[in-house]
C-alpha cells in the first residue's frame, strides 16, 4: 500500500524560476501534492526573523539554518501547518509570516511556530539553488 | 440459554434441508422460541433498530457504488449526478448519508442503555467488548464514507484525521504514507478509502453475528439486572419481542424519514458541496457530529501526541468497563448514587459534542479541558469508587416480581439531570447571543420552504433569465443540462422550449474526422457551458478570485445559526440558510463603506459577505433585466428570482422529495399505530 511507481515518478524534483517574484511577494507551487511557499522576504522581515532569541522559541531554530546562505531573502517552506495539516495563509498573523485559519497557529517570517497549537516549525523541503534565480525542489 | 432446537418443519422439502443443514431450527431457536425477559423496556428495541440500519446502509451503499466513480477528478461530480440523474438517486443518497447519522444516533442510545443497566457485567463482558469493536469499525467506516463525496470537508477532514497518526513517534510518518498512498491526500487515498468503505460494513456484519451469538449464549440483560430464572420470567421472542421491536423500529423510521425527506442537509456541512481543493483550507474544519465529543477531547489537550492518545483512550476505556465497575448490582435503577453520576456523564458527553463544533478559542478551550477531565474521571475514578462505597437498594428476587411491583418512581433523577443540563445550556445561550453579530442575512418568505414547499414557476423562469443575462457572464452552471429545464418540478418549460433554448448556445464538440474541434448548436443533453475554460482563466480574468460555479451555490453557502436556533430549526424544518445568504449578498452592496472597515483595491463592500470585501462588483441594478410578466424589475425581485432558480439548480428533485416524504409519513404513522395496538394485544397477558 506504499505509493505506486507513477506517484513516485510524479514526485520527482521540480525547478522553479524565482525572477518574477518581486520583493515582499510570494508564490505557492505544488510539489508532491503539497503547497510550497516561496517568499521573497523584505529586509524588515529578515531582520525580524533574526532579531528573535532562538532559545525562546517553541521549536528553536535560527533563521540562518532555515535558508540557504547567500540567498537569505528567499524562504522556501512547505505550507502545511504542523498541527493538523491545514494550509496557513501567507502575510497574516502577528509575526509577519503565516497564519493557520484552522486552529490559529501563527508562524513568523522564517516559518517558525510562534503561537498556537502547532508543535513544530513549517518544514523546509529539500531544495538547492541551480542558479541565482532558479531553485530545484526535491 | 438457547439449547439445540427440537424444532421440526412440517414441510417435507424444509425437512430435507433441515436434516442436512439445521438452519431453520437455528433461526427458530434464535428468533422465535428464544426466551426474552418479560420486563424489557423500549430501550431494548435499539438492537433491532441497529440491525435494520446496518442492512439499509449496506443495501443503499451497494447500489450507490454502482453509480459512483472513485476518482479524484470525478468523484464529486458522480455523486451530484447520482442525485440528479439516477432514478431515485436523491433518495438513495439521502438515505445513506442520513442513515450514517441515524446509525450513530441509535448506537449511542444502545451504548448508554448498556451503560445504565450494567449490560457489560459478568457474564456479558465479551458481548460488550464485541460491541466496542463494532463501534470502532463503525467510526472508521463512517469517516471513510464521508471522504468519498470529495467535497472540501471530505478532503480536509481526511487530511486532519490522517495527520493524527503522524503524532506517533517513529512509525507515525510511515503510517500516514500508507494511508495516503502518496505524499498527500489525493487520488490513491480516495481509492483505498472507497475499497475499505465497501469492505468494513461486511466486517461489521460479521462482528454483529458474533455479538448476537454472545447475546444468545449469555441471555439478554434487563432493566432490573436480575437473571431470568423460571419460565415466568420470560416470554418467547416471537411474537412478543418481534412486535415490540417493530413498533420501536417504525417510530425510529419516522425520525429517519424526517431527515431524509425534509432536512437532508441538516446534519451535513455546507462546505462539502464545494469540490475538494488542496490549495484552500476551509476556515473551520468540523467532523461529522458523531465524532464531535472525541474531537473536543483531542483539541483540549495542548500537546499533539497526548491529544491523540487521549482521543483514542476515550473510546478504548469502554472496553475495560466490565472491570472498572465491579459493583455487584447490575442495574443503575437500584444504585442511587451511580444514577446521578450516569446522568451527569450523559450531559458531559453532550456538552463535549457541542464544544467539538466550536472554534478552539478562549472559554471553549477551558470548558473542553474541564469536561475531558470529567469524562475520564467517570470511568477511572467514579465507577471504581462507587462500586466500593455505594449501598445499592435491594433488587427484586426475580423478573416476575419486578414486573408485579412496577411502580411509577421513574423520572425523578432524570428530571434533575435535565434541569442541570438546561441550566448549563442556558448559560451558553447567553454567550452565543452576545457573540452574535448583526450581519445575519435576513429571512425570506420562500415558496419552496416547508414540508409542502414548491418552486414558484414564474420565479424560476425569471431567475433563469437573470442568470442568462447577468450571472452567466462570469459564473458557470455546469451540473445543469438544458434538458433539466423541461423536467417535472422545474421551470415548467416544454421539451420543445428546452430544445429551442439549447440551440441558442454554441457548444464545443469534436474532434471531427479531420481531427479538429468545432462548434455546434446546443442540444437538450448538453450542459450549460462555463464562461471560462478552466479555474486559472477564471481567476486571471477576475482579479484573482475565481467566480464559483452556481449549480450548488445555495447548498454550498450557509451561515452560522448558533445555539439555540439550530435546535428550533429541526422542528421548523428551516433549511434556507443558503438561499437567504445568496439573496442577502446580491442585495448587500453598499457604496458607503462603514468606518473601521477597509476594503482593498479591486474589492467591493458587501454587508453580508464574510469579511465584507467581495471581489464581485455589484451585479444587479434596477431595470437591468426586462420581465415579460409584469413583475417589478427591482434588485430585490431579481435577487429573489435568481435565488429561487439557483435553489432549483442545487436540488432539482426537491418537489419530488417533499411529495414522497408526505406519502411516507402517512404510511409510517398508520403502520406505527397498527404496530402499537398489535403489541398491546400481544403483551396483554404478559404484564
Amino acid at each position: 500500500m506504499n505509493p505506486d511507481a507513477s506517484t513516485i515518478a510524479a514526485g520527482a524534483p521540480i525547478e522553479v524560476d524565482l525572477s518574477p517574484i518581486a520583493e515582499g511577494q510570494d508564490i505557492k507551487v505544488f510539489w508532491r501534492g503539497k503547497p510550497i511557499y516561496i517568499s521573497h522576504r523584505t529586509k524588515k522581515q529578515i531582520e525580524e526573523a533574526r532579531a528573535v532569541n532562538v532559545a525562546s522559541l517553541p521549536d528553536p531554530q535560527s533563521d540562518e539554518a532555515r535558508v540557504k546562505s547567500g540567498h537569505d531573502q528567499w524562504l522556501v517552506v512547505i505550507g502545511i501547518c504542523t498541527h493538523l495539516g491545514c494550509i496557513p495563509i501567507a502575510h497574516e498573523g502577528n509575526y509577519d509570516g503565516f497564519f493557520c485559519p484552522c486552529h490559529g497557529s501563527q508562524y513568523d517570517s522564517s516559518g517558525r511556530i510562534r503561537q498556537g497549537p502547532a508543535p513544530a516549525n513549517l518544514a523546509v523541503p529539500p531544495y538547492q539553488f541551480v542558479s541565482d534565480t532558479k531553485i530545484q525542489i526535491g | 440459554m438457547s439449547g439445540p432446537s427440537d424444532y421440526q418443519p412440517s414441510n417435507p422439502a424444509l425437512q430435507w434441508i433441515e436434516r442436512r443443514l439445521p438452519i431453520i431450527g437455528l433461526m427458530h431457536s434464535s428468533f422465535v422460541a428464544y426466551p426474552t425477559p418479560r420486563n424489557l423496556n423500549y430501550w431494548w428495541t435499539f438492537g433491532a433498530i441497529l440491525s435494520l440500519m446496518l442492512g439499509i446502509q449496506i443495501l443503499t451503499g451497494v447500489i450507490l457504488a454502482m453509480h459512483y466513480t472513485p476518482y479524484a477528478d470525478l468523484a464529486f461530480k458522480s455523486v451530484e449526478l447520482i442525485v440528479r440523474d439516477v432514478n431515485y438517486g436523491w433518495l438513495l443518497r439521502n438515505m445513506h448519508a442520513v442513515g450514517a447519522s441515524m446509525f450513530f444516533f441509535a448506537v449511542y442510545v444502545h451504548m448508554f442503555r448498556g451503560l445504565y443497566y450494567g449490560s457489560y457485567k459478568e457474564p456479558r463482558e465479551v458481548l460488550w467488548i464485541l460491541g466496542v469493536i463494532i463501534y470502532l469499525l463503525m467510526m472508521a467506516t463512517g469517516f471513510m464514507g464521508y471522504v468519498l463525496p470529495w467535497g472540501q470537508m471530505s478532503f480536509w477532514g481526511a487530511t486532519v484525521i490522517t495527520n493524527l497518526f503522524s503524532a506517533f513517534p517513529y512509525v507515525g510518518e510511515s503510517i500516514v504514507t500508507l494511508l495516503w498512498g502518496g505524499y498527500s491526500v489525493g487520488n490513491p487515498t480516495l481509492n483505498r478509502f472507497f475499497s475499505l468503505h465497501y469492505l468494513l460494513p461486511f466486517l461489521i456484519a460479521g462482528v454483529v453475528v458474533l455479538h448476537v451469538w454472545a447475546l444468545h449464549v449469555a441471555g439478554q440483560n434487563n432493566p432490573d439486572g436480575v437473571e431470568a430464572k423460571t419460565e415466568k420470567d420470560t416470554v418467547p421472542f416471537t411474537p412478543h419481542a418481534t412486535i415490540k421491536d417493530l413498533f420501536g423500529v417504525s417510530c425510529f423510521l419516522l425520525l429517519y424519514a424526517w431527515f431524509i425527506f425534509y432536512m437532508p442537509n441538516y446534519l451535513g456541512d455546507a462546505d462539502n458541496y464545494i469540490p475538494a481543493n488542496p490549495g484552500v483550507t476551509p476556515p473551520h474544519i468540523v467532523p461529522e457530529w458523531y465524532y464531535l465529543p472525541f474531537y473536543a477531547i483531542l483539541r483540549s489537550i495542548p500537546n499533539k501526541l497526548a491529544g491523540v492518545i487521549a482521543m483514542f483512550s476515550a473510546i478504548l476505556v469502554l472496553a475495560f468497563l466490565p472491570w472498572l465497575d465491579s459493583a455487584r448490582t447490575r442495574s443503575t435503577k437500584y444504585r442511587p448514587l451511580a444514577k446521578q453520576f450516569f446522568w451527569i456523564f450523559v450531559v458531559v458527553c453532550i456538552l463535549l459534542g457541542y464544544l467539538g463544533a466550536q472554534p478552539p478559542e478562549g472559554i471553549y478551550v477551558i470548558a473542553g479541558r474541564v469536561l475531558t477531565v470529567c469524562y475520564f474521571s467517570y470511568f477511572l475514578i467514579v465507577l471504581p469508587l462507587l462500586s466500593r462505597i455505594e449501598t445499592p437498594r435491594p433488587v427484586p428476587n426475580s423478573i416476575a416480581d419486578a414486573v408485579l411491583a412496577k411502580g411509577g418512581r421513574v423520572a425523578a433523577s432524570v428530571a434533575v439531570a435535565l434541569v442541570a443540563a438546561g441550566a448549563l445550556l442556558a448559560g451558553t445561550i447567553q454567550d452565543a447571543r452576545a457573540a452574535e453579530g448583526n450581519d445575519k442575512p435576513p429571512g425570506n418568505n420562500w415558496s419552496f420552504a416547508g414540508p409542502f414547499g414548491k418552486f414558484d414557476r414564474g420565479a424560476l423562469q425569471r431567475g433563469l433569465k437573470v442568470y442568462k443575462e447577468v450571472c452567466s457572464n462570469c459564473h458557470g452552471l455546469s451540473f445543469v443540462a438544458f434538458r433539466n429545464l423541461a423536467e417535472a418540478g422545474g421551470p415548467g418549460y416544454s421539451p420543445a422550449q428546452a430544445v429551442a433554448f439549447a440551440s441558442e448556445y454554441k457548444i464545443k464538440d469534436g474532434p471531427n474526422d479531420a481531427g479538429d474541434m468545432f462548434e455546434r448548436p446546443g442540444r437538450p443533453a448538453d450542459y450549460f457551458p462555463s464562461p471560462f475554460p478552466n479555474e486559472q482563466a477564471a481567476r486571471a480574468a477576475n482579479g484573482g478570485a475565481a467566480p464559483p460555479d452556481l449549480s450548488l451555490i445555495t447548498k454550498a453557502r450557509s451561515y452560522e445559526r448558533g445555539f439555540p436556533w439550530f435546535i428550533f430549526d429541526f422542528f421548523t424544518q428551516y433549511q434556507e440558510q443558503g438561499p437567504d445568504y445568496v439573496a442577502a449578498v446580491l442585495q448587500g452592496f453598499e457604496e458607503k463603506v462603514p468606518e473601521g472597515v477597509t476594503i482593498p483595491e479591486g474589492s467591493y463592500y458587501n454587508k453580508y459577505f464574510p469579511g465584507h470585501a467581495i471581489k464581485m462588483p455589484k451585479p444587479l441594478s434596477d431595470g437591468q433585466v426586462t420581465y415579460d410578466d409584469g413583475s417589478p424589475t427591482t434588485v430585490a425581485q431579481y435577487a429573489k428570482d435568481v435565488t429561487t432558480f439557483l435553489m432549483w439548480t442545487a436540488e432539482p428533485h426537491m418537489e419530488a422529495r417533499k411529495r414522497l416524504g408526505f406519502q411516507v409519513f402517512v404510511f409510517l404513522i398508520i403502520f406505527a399505530g397498527l404496530m402499537y395496538f398489535t403489541k398491546k394485544k400481544v403483551w396483554a397477558d404478559a404484564h
